[in-house]
């Protein structure tokens, strides 16, 4: 049991550390230069998947795991896409419904009578 | 490695083998280590279950959503810059990440006194984030009005999941900073002097598993 441990280059780290740091500012600037809709939720999840693969396969040492640790952790948060994807599939039809009944836009709903939150600053 | 039966086969056979091998499924894997990643795993449900929940919220609710770009910006040097202490706060974490990581790797070398400083120097770069999460949230409860309740900029629901999110982001930094001085202390006295420094990878997973949350609400909260 003496050789389990996770012993790497250093040189390897330094270059992912610096990779979080370009991606970091690539996403920074996706908010500066006020991208908008479609691409800016592309290129925002795509800086956030190489940052999460970095962090995980080499920080976390994922990348020199056996694949039975591997699948065993990384496999099951895939079940989390379908309650995503159940919750964004009926999103619309919700929010259509709330404009029919409650007229959103026109009067707002509050989520908590205002009485004791309308402290003035 | 340690297990002889890791020889040419491929993944999937190392998986069925490892599984039905009637003994430990993780080979070659410290039992610590491979409860810290179960952990992470249930915590990764949670925290998965906030951003989505925060989602359906977003995607339904008819009042407007506050741009956050604006809400976190700061003024510096007289104009005011988006999102400026969130990038700072982004930068912090991921440097004591990088820290972390080395400290895992000195721990390897038995560089104690090394894995020490790096991992004291991990956690006042956490306890750093945790500050600036306090001003950031004295700003948008002080100034802004935003509270767990009402959002005088929109939909309530904004100080809901920001409070809720980043809150328990927040008691998770804090936890881990303890965390990391614990493991530090006890480094530096000798008290894995004759086992092993795995218990230096297992802190950092965690604290790398901090960071991988706050890469996602970055960019869902902050950046969408």
């Amino acid at each position: 049991m003496a050789e389990v441990g996770q012993q790497h280059p250093i040189k390897v780290y330094f270059i992912v550390w610096g990779l979080l740091f370009v991606f970091s500012i690539a996403s920074y600037m996706v908010d500066f230069y006020e991208f908008k809709e479609h691409l800016r939720w592309f290129l925002i999840v795509v800086f956030m998947m190489l940052k999460a693969g970095f962090i995980v396969a080499v920080f976390m040492h994922m990348k020199w795991e056996r694949p039975t640790l591997i699948t065993a952790i990384l496999v099951p948060p895939l079940v989390l896409l379908v309650l995503m994807y159940l919750l964004a599939f009926e999103a619309d039809y919700a929010w259509a419904s709330r404009i029919v009944y409650f007229g959103g836009e026109v009067e707002p709903i509050p989520l908590s009578p205002p009485s004791h939150a309308a402290v003035p600053h | 490695m340690a297990e002889a039966a890791q020889t040419n086969q491929g993944p999937l056979t190392t998986i069925v083998d490892d599984w039905s091998s009637d003994v430990t499924t993780f080979k070659a894997v410290p039992w610590g280590k491979a409860m810290m990643w179960i952990f992470l795993l249930s915590d990764t449900f949670i925290f998965t279950s906030f951003l989505v929940s925060y989602m359906a919220v977003r995607m339904t609710q008819t009042d407007a959503w506050p741009y956050p770009s604006e809400v976190f910006s700061l003024e510096a040097f007289g104009t005011p810059v988006p999102l400026l202490l969130i990038a700072i706060m982004t930068f912090i974490l991921i440097t004591s990440s990088g820290t972390m990581a080395m400290a895992v790797n000195m721990g390897y070398r038995k560089r104690k006194v090394a894995v020490f400083w790096l991992m004291f120097a991990t956690a006042m770069l956490g306890l750093s984030f945790v500050g600036m999460q306090a001003f950031e949230w004295t700003k948008l409860i002080g100034d802004e009005g935003v509270k767990a309740w009402q959002n005088p900029m929109g939909a309530p629901q904004f100080g809901s999941f920001f409070f809720m999110i980043t809150g328990f982001h927040g008691l998770h930094v804090s936890a881990g900073v303890v965390y990391l001085l614990l493991v530090a202390i006890r480094v530096l006295r000798g008290k894995y002097d004759n086992t092993s420094f795995e218990i230096v990878e297992i802190t950092g997973l965690y604290w790398h598993f901090v960071d991988l949350v706050w890469v996602f609400i970055f960019a869902f909260f902050y950046l969408w």
